[in-house]
């Protein structure tokens, strides 16, 4: 081609990208890697996570089955304690948290497919759609959540899958209109323009642009949803709109409320259930956070510092290292 | 004694993931009243980071060594103590990107005034008399003071910018890339405000850019910076004609010009790394006239006429001899 | 240098009178006080052509239209009025669905190398998508034969090297390349460049251009550059077209528009352009503050108020792109004083 092999330079090593690459592939897995924050939070999850697949067959006890005295105290076979029915503590605190985080996770899912959905057409498509969908999100975002809960679950009755819907229909509004901001936002990159002055079809953009650019985003939704899903469930539950047939965390606490477990100081029936929720909910946190943070890395305010650059004292002549 | 002198100039920056990077290696040159320098080179070269080193606005991954003296006295020697001293009362800069960064909440005036006050250098009544001379100073109506900055036009908040930075009566300026996102005109209008400033206050200006033909029109020398350091200086006349530097000579070559009618040329290659250490002439990959001692000895930045130094082993060669 | 081809055939692209304007919203406020409704008057009457082979720029300050004329004649906006014919078709009015099939005629290399490759794309991928949108490639190899041709053809060569990068691993020249490349592998016949080089270091910006230089030649394609830099226009392109305002105000070969100027806009552009040599500095004619906005346009002729030759009847007659007397033929200027 009468091109000299030299006048192009070459390429900089794979994975290398110098000093200022940030935005490369696996940045955001890097990033949750190095964060401590991120490692505690999914260490946290994925315990209770993995105590709740196994539970049928770790739990000591049955959860069903009455093994001594009401409110019987921790002791050493029972090292949480029994309920209000006789019942092994611990068990059912493992069988609690099965249903507990199915329902949250459930809950979830359905909020981030209904939200996300809604986001990225509102988003991608803007005009009609995006007035028509965004009224409704703002309709659903304003009905209070408790009274709105409250009537459809007395409406529908009680049920751990009635459950998940109310709870996501609590929280898909919020995904909604953080993935429709960063839809639009990615709608208006060059290579997105780029893809569709080529005549892309919207499908194909969305599936293979928007898509793995809003990922990272509605993964860190997602966990932060998840956390919001299980508190709800608690108190859900709690309020007695849940499905009293079913163990959940949030029904040992009411239980252990309405059976006078406070009067009777019988702690351990109802603070070790929330302990259980409570930091699965800070384990969500705690990842979401740090994935959001490893989105914006111009959140790290490294500029406010005040500065103090280091003086060398002067040496004549180039020094190469100090 | 010079009003600004910049002695080897050494900036390193610590890596987020161990080692450094030697940004800035052994920059020196001197500045007098009323005279206005080039420091010309592409991205990546040290330009920015060297004047903000004669600011002292380095974070804190930043080593430093050398010396900034203006008028005499050391600036950096106590690193932000004492850069604190000099910052915006004698020496001041306009940022790349000034005219974008001004505070949209505040009218130009309260801007100018504030860092008028914050010096301690006048208040109330007579702070805004002087804030009206120095928008008038820079080409601006004083009573625009009184709008905000997204009512202005670009050309018009970069001026604001240079108020701004002459508000405490610097006597040195720093402007990095003043003019690069304005359109040619206002350009014009800018350089030629920067060039009467200087003539009128006896302002030395440093002029950061990677326009060539822009420090041609404004400046009466010139420092050519590459990986760091400065390759060659000299008159604008000198470098042009004579270039001692084959990356000044390329520079120029690839640059498009009305009147010219060769050939534009590239240069092939990039930047070095900066953060490993460099063996040899840092341009030598990239030069079409190396030959064996480039590869093996760095060349130093030396006088070769009057008024003109050039960092290639080129010049020590005998003339007419063969490499 | 003109490599046109001027086969007799219509040009490849003809761009007759095209106006463009965006209208203003006036608010609620601004309908009860019944304002007159305004519009940003970005185009105003353009007219060009191009032939393939050809490199026509589009050069102006901004506010001038320019980006938006380009735009609108490769129907990636909607045009308000005028013609625009590819090779002689209509394509003015024709819908984004009809257009699909001749958007692989008609192909765009934008100005900013950082943000027109997708990261998450290997440079394989980003050229592969436009064989894949339009269903070009027969097979899978016949489908990499592509990719690795489009890299050649854009001088990132030995192609292996650069497919299975990321952009994040490439230079801003390096990437302006696959994006060349990647326009390149559906053989466009139209290649519009919206300031290619202006975000690249200097010592790159020449290859390029030269590079586009030689594409448009060996490909007879037709290339419309828009660019704000009359070096770079005067030293790679055929002819030249200066915009003011929304309209052309000059029109000609390259090195006529440069070397013998008529219109006093163009006149006072080039003379404030720096020079690289010192010694040559010309005395610039520096015009008094800066482009109005394209709301509010002058009557009559739309530089009056800032020209330096302005006479009475450039107040209220608005000038036509015509011939110049003394010039070469195909060197027009709008100016009632020539």
């Amino acid at each position: 081609m009468g091109v000299r092999a030299d006048l192009v330079e070459e390429p900089l090593p794979p994975g290398d990208g110098g000093p200022g690459a940030e935005q490369h592939r696996n940045w955001l897995w890097q990033a949750v890697r190095e964060s401590t924050q991120a490692k505690v939070g999914l260490g946290v999850l994925l315990f209770f996570i993995v105590i709740a697949i196994l539970a049928p067959w770790i739990a000591p006890y049955d959860a069903r089955t009455s093994v001594g005295p009401p409110f019987g105290p921790p002791s050493l076979q029972h090292p949480l304690g029994l309920d209000d029915g006789g019942i092994d503590m611990l068990s059912l605190l493992m069988h609690g948290g099965r249903s507990s985080i199915i329902v949250g996770f459930a809950a979830t899912f359905v909020a981030m497919v209904i939200g996300g959905g809604i986001g990225i057409i509102a988003g991608y498509f803007g005009g009609w759609p995006d007035l028509g969908l965004m009224r409704v999100t703002d309709y659903f975002l304003v009905i209070p959540d408790l009274p709105f809960a409250i009537v459809v679950a007395a409406v529908w009755g009680p049920g751990l899958v009635h459950l998940v819907f109310v709870i996501a229909l609590l929280l898909w509004t919020t995904t909604a209109r953080i993935i429709r901001a960063q839809v639009k936002s990615v709608r208006e990159r060059t290579y997105v323009k780029r893809a569709r002055s080529l005549g892309a079809s919207d499908l194909r953009i969305i599936v293979r642009h928007v898509l793995p650019q809003i990922g990272p985003l509605l993964i860190a939704n997602t966990v932060l949803t998840a956390a919001i899903a299980i508190f709800d469930e608690t108190a859900l539950a709690f309020l007695g709109l849940g499905d009293p047939s079913a163990i959940t965390w949030g029904n040992i606490i009411e239980f252990g409320f309405l059976r006078t477990a406070i009067s009777a100081g019988a702690w351990w029936a109802i603070v070790p259930a929330g302990l259980c929720v409570a930091f699965v909910i800070m384990g969500c946190y705690w990842l979401g956070q740090s994935i959001e943070d490893a989105l914006n890395p111009r959140l790290k305010v490294a500029y406010l510092s005040p500065r103090q650059f280091r003086v060398q004292a002067l040496v004549t002549g180039r020094q190469d290292q100090p | 004694m010079s009003l600004l002198e910049v002695r080897d100039l050494n900036v390193w920056f610590d890596l987020p993931r161990g080692g450094r990077l030697h940004a800035v290696q052994g920059v020196g040159f001197t500045l007098e009243p009323g005279h206005r320098m080039g420091l010309v080179g592409e991205s990546g070269c040290g330009k920015t980071t060297t004047v903000l080193a004669l600011m002292g606005l380095l974070p804190p991954s930043a080593l430093v060594s050398g010396e900034v003296l203006i008028d005499g006295r050391s600036v950096l020697v106590d690193g932000e103590q004492s850069a604190q001293l000099y910052r915006w009362k004698d020496i001041a800069m306009v940022f790349q990107g000034a005219m974008n960064a001004l505070n949209p909440v505040k009218t130009v005036e309260a801007q100018i005034l504030e860092p008028m006050a914050f010096h301690g250098i006048a208040e109330g009544a007579e702070a805004k008399r002087t804030a009206g001379e120095l928008l008038e100073l820079v080409g601006i109506p004083a009573d625009a003071g009184s709008r905000y900055p997204h009512e202005f036009s670009g050309g018009m908040r970069q001026r604001a910018a240079l108020a701004m930075a002459l508000s405490c009566g610097p006597k040195v300026l720093l402007a990095d890339e003043p003019t690069t996102a304005l359109d040619v005109m206002v350009q014009a209008q800018i350089l030629e405000l920067l060039q009467r400033l200087t003539e009128e206050l006896g302002l030395a200006l440093v002029l950061v850019t990677h326009d060539l033909p822009v420090v041609a029109q404004v400046c009466e020398q010139a420092a050519v910076m590459y990986a760091g350091e400065i390759v060659e200086t000299g008159s604008m006349d000198a470098i042009f004609h004579a270039p001692r530097h084959p990356y000044t000579r390329l520079l120029f070559a690839a640059t498009p010009d009305l009147d010219g009618e060769e050939e534009v040329v590239s240069i092939p290659g990039a930047p070095p790394r900066l953060d490993h250490a460099i063996v040899g002439c840092p341009f030598r990959p990239r030069c079409d006239r190396a030959f064996g001692r480039c590869a093996e000895e760095r060349p130093v930045l030396r006088a070769i006429d009057a008024g003109q130094s050039a960092a290639c082993h080129l010049n020590d060669e005998p003339v007419g001899a063969e490499p | 240098m003109n490599h046109a081809i001027t086969d007799g055939g219509p040009p490849l692209l003809e761009v007759e009178d095209l106006v463009v304007r965006y209208p203003v919203r006036r608010g609620l406020m601004g309908s009860l006080t019944r304002q007159p409704r305004r519009a940003v008057r970005a185009v105003e009457g353009v007219s060009f052509s191009l032939r393939r082979g050809e490199m026509l720029a589009l050069v102006g300050e901004s506010g001038c239209g320019k980006t938006t004329t380009a735009l609108a004649a490769i129907r990636m906006l909607d045009p308000g009025s005028g013609s625009i014919r590819l090779e002689g078709q209509e394509i003015t009015r024709l819908s984004q669905r009809a257009l699909r099939p001749l958007r692989r005629r008609m192909q765009m290399i934008y100005q900013d190398p950082y943000e027109s490759l997708d990261p998450r794309f290997r440079v394989r991928t980003a050229i592969e998508e436009p064989i894949a949108i339009h269903g070009v490639a027969s097979s899978r190899t016949d489908r990499d034969r592509r990719v690795m041709e489009a890299l050649a053809r854009a001088d990132l060569t030995p192609p292996e090297l650069y497919a299975d990068r990321y952009p994040h691993e490439l230079s801003g020249g390096q990437r302006q390349r696959v994006a060349i490349a990647a326009s390149l592998v559906l053989n466009p016949e139209l290649l519009l460049a919206d300031e290619p080089v202006s975000m690249l270091d200097v010592s790159v910006r020449a290859g390029l251009l030269t590079l586009l230089d030689r594409l448009r030649r060996t490909e007879s394609m037709g290339v419309l550059m828009i660019t704000h830099d009359l070096s770079t226009a005067a030293h790679f392109a055929d002819r030249i077209a200066v915009m003011y305002l929304g309209r052309i105000v000059e029109h000609g070969p390259a090195r006529e528009v440069v070397h013998d100027p008529k219109h006093p806009y163009t006149r006072a552009l080039l003379s404030v352009v720096p020079k690289r040599d010192p010694r040559r500095s010309t005395t610039p004619q520096i015009l008094r503050g800066e482009t109005p906005d394209p709301i509010d346009i002058p009557p009559g002729c739309r530089f009056h108020p800032r020209c330096p030759i302005a006479e009475a009847r450039c107040r209220t007659i608005d000038p036509e792109l015509r011939g110049v007397a003394g010039a070469a033929t195909g060197h027009d200027a709008a100016c009632l004083l020539l």
